[in-house]
This record gives C-alpha cells, structure tokens and sequence, in this order.
C-alpha cells in the first residue's frame, strides 16, 4: 500500500524511526562484514591473497567446500522436493492441515543441538531403532547412521523438512484455488491442473524456498560435529572456519574462509534464482481481487 | 461431450451443507429446471439462496447431496467438471495470471489436444467476437476488468460448449462498464445461440437478458417463468419483494370472491387479485411503485389518501413517499411535480394489487 | 488475409475430451506413500524425544528396550554439574534483553516501512532482510572477530548485542502485516485532534499493535533460546546461554555419563515447549518460520 503522506510542514519524523534500527544493522551486521571481508586479505604473513591461496592449496581446507555440497545439496533437494507432494495435498485449509503444520513447528524450534543428541541416543548402534530393526529382521547387522555422512544428512533433513514445508505450504495457499478450478471446467484433471496452473506459480516461491533451504544447510555446523565425523568424511566449511577462529586464533583466516562461504552459497542462490526468472513474475491472484 | 444437446434435466437437486454447531441445511433444496437447446435462463435471488451453488452443481465442482443431472440422456451428475465439457465465467474473471490472453483463451482448446495452429484460428475468433483483437499477448495483470471479463468469456466459448455458465459476471464492474458489457453478453448469446445459465442477483440484469427467470429463495425455487411473467405475475410475496414490489402491507380480508379479494383498514380500503388460496383473515398486499399514480382527487376504488413525506427527484419521474393516516408508507413513483406536505390521493388498478396469504409468524 | 471470421464449420474440429487415463489405484497408492513419509517422519521424532526422555530417567541403559533401572538422580546431578542454575539465569537475561531490545528497534522500523515511501527505500528493506538469510555462521565469525577486538567477546554484552542481529529484523518482518493492517485513517483522525507523530504512536498504535507485539515478543523468544550459532562464537565461559552449554555437554559426552546429558537434554527440551506451547496459543504456526514476502513489484 502507497501512502503518500501530504507533509505540512519540514520533515517527516516517523523517517526517524527507522534510524536506530538501521544504525544498529549497519554497526553490527554491515561493518563487521565488510571489516571481516578486509581482515581477510590481511593475513598474518604473505601478501594480501595469501589467505585464499592458503585455502586452495590445503588439503584440510579446499576439500571442504565439496564435503558440505554433498550434504547440503541433497539434503536441500529432499526437503524441497518432498515437501512439495506434501504440502500440495495439504493446501485446502482444514484440520489435518493446522494439526501438521503444529506438529512440524516442534522439531524446527527444538534446534540443531537437541536433534542431534536425539539422534545419538536413538539413532545411535543400540538405540530403539537398531533394536527394532533387528527383531524385526529387517536388517541384520550393525547400522550406523551416527558419526557419519548418514547421520548429518538425516539431522539436516529433520531440521531443514518442516521449514521447508511451512513456507512452500504458505505459497500454495496464496494461489487463489479459484484458478485450478476454472482449469477443470476447461477440462484440465488433477495432474493437467499442477502441472499447468499450480507448478508456473509456484516456481518462483520454490526457488525462493530452495535457496533459503540451501542457505540453511550449508551453514550446518553442531550437527556435523556431534553427529558427523568432523575429522573427516563430514568436515564442513564451518568447521574449517571455526578452527581458524578459535584454535588457531587466526582471525584473518577465519574471515576469509567465512568469504569463500559466503561466496560459494551466493553462487548457487544466484544460480536458482535465475533459473526462476524464466517462469512467471508477478501476482498469484486471477482477477480483481 | 456432445457439442450440442436438446435439453438438460435438473432433477430434484439437493446440495447439503453442515453448518456450524452440527446444523446441516439445505444450500439447495430439490431445484428441478430443464434447460432447452438455445434457451437463456436467469438464476435470480438474494445472496445466500443457492443460486452460486445451483451453478456449481451443474458445473461438477459441487458433489450433490440428492437428485439427477441429465443431459439428454446421459447422467453427467457423476462426472467430473473436466468431463462435463462446459464452458464457465466466474465471478472474479479467475484469468490465469501466468498466461497471455491467447493462452487462457486457448486453454481449453490445449486440454483437449489441439494444437496451437489449430487453435490458432479458433482463438482468433473468439478474440473478434469479444471485441479484444490486439490484445493477443497482453498478461491478465495488463489488462482493465471490462477487457479481463471479455477474456472470461472468450475462454468459456472457444470450445463451443453445449452449456455456457456465467456466475454473477458483471458484479465487479462499475455501472457504466456494467450496461456495457451487459449488451456485448446478450449479443454474443444472439449470435452463438448456446444455452446459457446465468447466476444474478441483480433483477435488471435477469429481466434483460434471460429467456426464464427462475427465482430462488433459501435453496428453495420461488418461480419459474418468462421476465415478464415473473416481473408481473410474482408466484408469491418473496418475489414479489424481490421483483421491486416495494410497497407490502399487511391488510385484514373482508370479503374473498372469484379471485377478487377486498381488505380493509381505517385508512385504506384495496380491491385486488389472489395470487395464491388465502387463509386467515390477513393477507399481504403488494404493488408496485410504478403502478400507483397520484391524484389530487378521489377516483371511484382502490384509493388511499396521505400526506407527501419525502420526494426524491429523479428526472424522468420522482420517487414520493405518501404516508397514510395509520401511518403506513406508500412509494410512489409519480412525473410531474409533488411538493412534499401535500395531501394527496393515490390510485392504484385492482389488477395489480397483488394479494398472497399472510406470512406464517 | 482477410479479417472476416472464419466459418465454424471450415475450421478443425474440437476434439472432445478423453477420459483421463489416471486410474484409481495409482492415486491412491501416491496418497499412501505420502501419508507413510509423514508418519515415517514424525513417529520417528517422537520415539527419538522419547528415548531422550527414557535415557533421562533410566540408571543404567545398555541395548535393551527399556532400562534396567530408574532414577530421577541425573537431573539432580545435571543441575549440579552442569551449573544449570546460572546457565538459566544468564539465558533468561539474554533472552529479555533480546526481546526488549528487538522491540524497540524493530517496531518503530516496522511502522515507517509499512507506512511510508521514501527513496532508499528498498535498499534499507534489504539491509533489514539480509541477516535473515544470511547463515548466522557465515556472518558470525566475523562477527565475532570485531566483537574480540573490541573487547565485548566473551561478554553477556556480546551476547546480547550478537542475537539482536537476526531479532530485530525478524520483529520488523512479523510486524509489517499487522501495521498494514491498521486503518491509516485512525492516524489520520488522530492527527486532526492534534497529535504529533511520537504520541500517535504511543497512544494510538501501540496499543492496537498488542497482539502483533506479543507475537513477535513470543517468536524472538523462541528463536533466540534455540539460537546456537552465534551464542556459540561470542559467549565465554560464564555468558553461555542453555543450548550452548548443552552442545559443550553433548561434545564432551564421552567423559560425562550420556544419562547426565540426556537430563540436561530434556531440561533443555523443557524450556522450549513451554515457551512454544505458549507461543502457539497465540501465533500461527507459519509464522515461526521466517517467512520472506515477496513483493509482487521484486517478484
């Protein structure tokens, strides 16, 4: 809504209003990146690349940007794409739907840390779930889904899937269904309506959906360390980071690894979103609504 | 679908709702109608009498609680909207945002297999007959209401249903575009000549452009009948109300012979026509303002006397309000000049005081 | 090309339509395998919280279905060593500190953006949505950086000041829809009866903005005690808040007795719900995701 404001006299002062908020973003969010971004290309000894190149020639660093890709970009997939079915079945507002979305909202509140102690205790060689496999015969054999791959990309999944079903389920609830229904008077069935009204309209909020989804899981960070293996197979880039920071004390280094972190997910954002600029920009109404 | 039919049979549909609080009500209760070949028929009434949801029926996006649909010989109630192969307008255009004009136009025609150099001469056509040659690749959002709607119905018949549904087309548009758009339906009904079920609550609208009138109250049909049977000749007192019978008073009978009916008051006395068996004593009067001129004199019968309250200039003619000695209100619709205070007599002929039983209290 | 229509006649027929070949059995099969993840999903999540909670009370667990045995002495022992008494406190002082402090920057925020335009406008719009997608990690190591030499690391102050960055923006992105929502002709007619803009807001809108300010109260707070990230980068030892000191608890499971974790787990656990149960009551579930609008004009 455009309210212009007929001022009487001088200045508006609700323009103030904003300026604390803004001061403070602009000192705590602003300047620390931009010092952080400069500190990088200040290491402690070499010349101003030095950090990056430091970066790209260990093999305790580099590989790591390729070691949290292969768990955030599956896990990221999984919880879009099996959302999507999900939340598309529940779009028509009714008690199932309130009772699920309640649900979902636990784990997501719940947080990282407690997930993955949940999963040590249940998921873990002795937990429930091996019990219930074994007597069931379902498989025979030690599972490990903890310290591991598995065990990270399951607690992103379990973190990451009701995120991404309640913000894809709130924008197939703003496509107005008065639109899939003028589809079947037109002869348009069940799949003919997604595949033609729903999935054109949505794929802008998927996009949006997948990179802060994406965001999410890259940043994984106390999971791969409580139930990953962060000496190896699931050292992820916030790992390295962290290590610089707090281990090393190197700060510079730090900083220019969290760059590359940042890098790298402005890369892939940037990606999809372009990809979504093919599809349909603009309102998800179908009249004067 | 056949592309053409000779009738279509409502029969007895029911549509149940459960309400609030465990009170199922019948949105739609036992509507029996047949639709001829050609025929435009009005769906008239307040909101909330279950004409919306008679045209959903028809339509397949409502499930029926009771009752058949049958087109000529085939039960269609049991088949999905997109089988039924009919063309419908909603209330709100529902214009695909995503899509130009030529693909919501063509939309149809695609779900049905044709390819777009096949359709592409048939969503020509389409694009003359709504007058919107030139808007071809416009998006939804580009366009101005009046434009949207003529997508609409191009939409609906492109693929040359049997059975063309409008569901209160014209309510978002202003009054002018309203007249407008109004004449471009009844053109295009002229020139296509496809059944076409019409949802309104506007009266002039119905009265306008329908071939039958089917009045509807509460889930329940009232009436059935030309415009002018209808406009004339309300069946009972809730049509009447509707089809601007504004001036209904409740009157004691005095005498009831061959259809004639006498009722008296201190302040009137009413000779008039039963329109349906009266029972009691009291009956409820109708007339219209338009059928009750003004005399500064007396005539023989059916005359009231009252004092000029309130006019209300119209141009053509005045809207007056007479107040009667009991003080009961008369609309008048008088031409010439009224001045407000005077004391005036009011006629009206016994044909058309219309007479219904009293309403069950 | 000439412009008359085309007869009806000399066209290509419409085809009619087929009947869909979609069968029955297919749909429903779809739908069951849907219904089965869903269940998969969250039966496993609560038999996962429940063995949280058995192990919490169980005196010893080895691979068996239940315990052994029970006692309710981990808590009594997790309480002591852990310091949960102080962690608690120091997490209540983060948590009000953040709530209050998001409030007060973001709703005035809130209120202009609603409001009015001004050039700028998007950028600061950007600013304010930016630390919301941004990863707290990504932005919190450099963060902590500049807060160590400053000499606020380690510091309830840091703490404070470093959960406040995703608050306050996530209370302007809860409270613009409730903004929009109140009638401008309410401050319109305030102003005829002669109040300037600082009391229109005090006297008019705040209190009309209630629900919305509890809500975004509510959310904040949930959030900011589930926020590991960057408590974690700016805490010290004694301005840990509870999921911090759970993490340390979990890393150092091996020397601690997991039953002692599991309890400190479950308190944990325990602050949250309620906090969420109450914040249910009043919020829609949606909502407690950070929900990024889109504009139809930046679609």
């Amino acid at each position: 809504m455009i309210h212009a404001q007929a001022r009487v006299a001088g200045f508006d002062k609700a323009l103030l209003f904003v300026v604390p908020a803004a001061l403070f973003m602009l000192l705590l969010f602003v300047y620390p990146f931009v010092y952080g971004l400069v500190l990088s290309f200040e290491p402690k000894d070499g010349g101003a690349l030095a950090n990056y190149h430091k970066f790209f020639s260990s093999s305790r660093l580099w590989p790591t940007v390729g070691t949290t890709l292969k768990l955030a970009l599956p896990a990221t997939i999984i919880n879009v794409f099996v959302a999507l079915p999900i939340a598309y079945r529940m779009r028509v507002r009714s008690r199932w739907q309130r009772v699920l979305t309640t649900l979902l909202v636990v784990p997501i509140t719940l947080g990282t840390v407690l997930i993955a102690e949940g999963m040590l205790t249940y998921f873990g060689p002795r937990g429930w779930l091996a019990q219930f496999l074994q007597v069931t015969h379902l498989y025979d054999g030690a599972i490990r889904l903890t310290h591991n791959y598995w065990g990270v990309l399951i607690s992103l999944v379990i973190s990451g899937f009701p995120f991404a079903f309640l913000l894809i389920l709130s924008y197939i609830t703003g496509i107005d269904p008065v639109l899939a229904r003028a589809a079947s008077t037109l002869g348009a069935d069940r799949k003919a309506q997604f595949r033609h009204i729903y999935l054109p309209l949505l794929a802008p909020g998927l996009a949006m959906c997948f990179c802060l989804a994406f965001v999410q899981a890259f940043s994984v960070f106390p999971s791969a360390v409580l139930l990953g293996a962060p000496a190896g197979p699931t050292r992820v880039i916030s790992i390295a980071a962290y290590e610089a920071a707090f281990e090393q004390y190197d700060y510079s280094l730090a900083s220019a690894i969290a760059m590359i972190m940042g890098a790298v997910q402005l890369v892939i954002v940037a990606f999809v979103l372009s990809l979504r600029g093919w599809f349909y920009k603009g309102p998800v109404t179908g009249g004067k609504g | 679908m056949k592309h053409d039919f000779s009738e279509l049979r409502l029969d007895r549909v029911t549509r149940r709702f459960a309400g609030s609080g465990g009170n199922a009500f019948n949105a739609l209760n036992d509507l029996t109608l047949t639709v001829r070949r050609g025929e435009f028929i009005a769906l008239l009434g307040p909101s909330g009498c279950g004409k919306s949801t008679a045209l959903n029926c028809v339509a397949g996006l409502l499930p029926l609680s009771g009752g058949t649909i049958r087109l000529d010989d085939t039960r269609i109630d049991t088949l999905p909207p997109e089988r039924r192969g009919f063309g419908m307008v909603f209330q709100n255009y529902a214009l695909f945002p995503h899509m130009s004009v030529v693909k919501n136009i063509g939309f149809g025609l695609r779900m049905r297999g044709m390819t777009q150099a096949d359709a592409a001469p048939r969503i020509a056509n389409a694009l003359r007959l709504v007058q919107l040659t030139g808007q071809e690749s416009k998006l939804p959002g580009q366009l101005s209401g009046g434009q949207q709607q003529r997508v609409a119905i191009a939409r609906a018949i492109v693929i040359e249903p049997p059975l063309i549904l409008m569901d209160e087309p014209l309510s978002n548009l202003d009054a002018k575009l309203r007249l407008e758009t109004r004449s471009e339906i009844r053109r295009i009904h002229r020139e296509l000549g496809r059944a076409t079920i019409y949802v309104t609550h506007d009266q002039d609208e119905a009265l306008s452009l329908a071939d039958r009138i089917v009045v509807m109250k509460d889930g329940v049909v009232q009436q059935i009948g030309t415009p002018e049977e209808v406009y004339a000749q309300p069946a009972n007192i809730h049509v009447a109300r509707f089809m601007g019978y504004r001036n209904v008073i409740e009157l004691p009978v005095t005498s009831e012979r061959d259809g004639r009916v006498t009722l008296e008051a201190p302040d009137m006395r009413l000779t008039g026509v039963a329109k349906l068996p009266l029972d009691g004593g009291r009956a409820l009067v109708a007339m219209r303002p338009e059928e009750i001129t003004i005399a500064s004199e007396p005539a023989a019968t059916n005359v009231i006397g009252g004092r000029v309250d309130s006019v209300e200039y119209g141009g053509r003619d005045s809207l007056v309000e007479v107040v009667t000695s009991s003080g009961a209100r008369l609309h008048v619709r008088a031409a010439g000049k009224v001045s407000p205070g005077a004391n005036v007599f009011v006629h009206v002929p016994p044909e058309r005081v219309l007479v219904y039983p009293g309403e069950a209290q | 090309m000439d412009n008359a229509t085309i007869a009806p006649h000399r066209l290509p027929a419409i085809p009619s339509i087929r009947a869909s070949r979609g069968n029955a059995v297919a749909e429903r099969a779809w739908r069951a395998l849907l219904l089965g993840l869903i269940t998969l999903f969250l039966v496993n999540i609560a038999l996962m919280i429940a063995a949280v909670a058995t192990n919490s009370f169980a005196s010893r667990w080895l691979g068996t279905w239940l315990p052994q045995g029970w006692t309710s002495s981990w808590y009594v022992d997790a309480w002591k060593e852990f310091q949960l008494a102080s962690i608690l406190w120091v997490t209540v002082e983060v948590v009000v500190a953040v709530v209050v402090l998001s409030l007060v920057l973001g709703v005035p925020a809130a209120y202009t953006l609603a409001r009015r335009e001004f050039r700028g406008k998007r950028a600061l719009m950007l600013l304010f949505l930016l630390p919301l997608m941004v990863p707290p990690i990504t932005y919190g190591i450099p963060l902590a950086t500049v807060l160590y030499q400053t000499g606020l690391g380690g510091t309830l102050l840091g703490v404070i000041l470093a959960n406040l960055i995703p608050a306050a923006p996530f209370v302007i992105l809860v409270m613009t829809p409730f903004i929009e929502q109140i009638d401008p002709n309410l401050e319109a007619a305030a102003r005829v009866f002669g109040a300037n803009t600082w009391r229109t807001f005090v006297h008019v809108l705040v209190p009309l903005l209630g629900p919305g300010i509890l809500a975004a109260s509510l959310l904040v707070l949930v959030r900011t005690i589930a926020l590991f990230e960057l408590t974690f980068l700016t805490a010290g030892p004694d301005s840990q808040t509870l999921v911090v000191a759970l993490y340390y608890a979990v890393f150092a499971a091996g020397v601690r007795a997991p039953q002692s974790v599991d309890a400190m787990a479950m308190i944990y656990m325990a602050v949250t719900l309620v906090w969420l149960l109450i914040a249910l009551r009043f919020v829609n579930p949606t909502q407690l995701v950070s929900r990024v609008k889109e504009h139809p004009q930046t679609a």
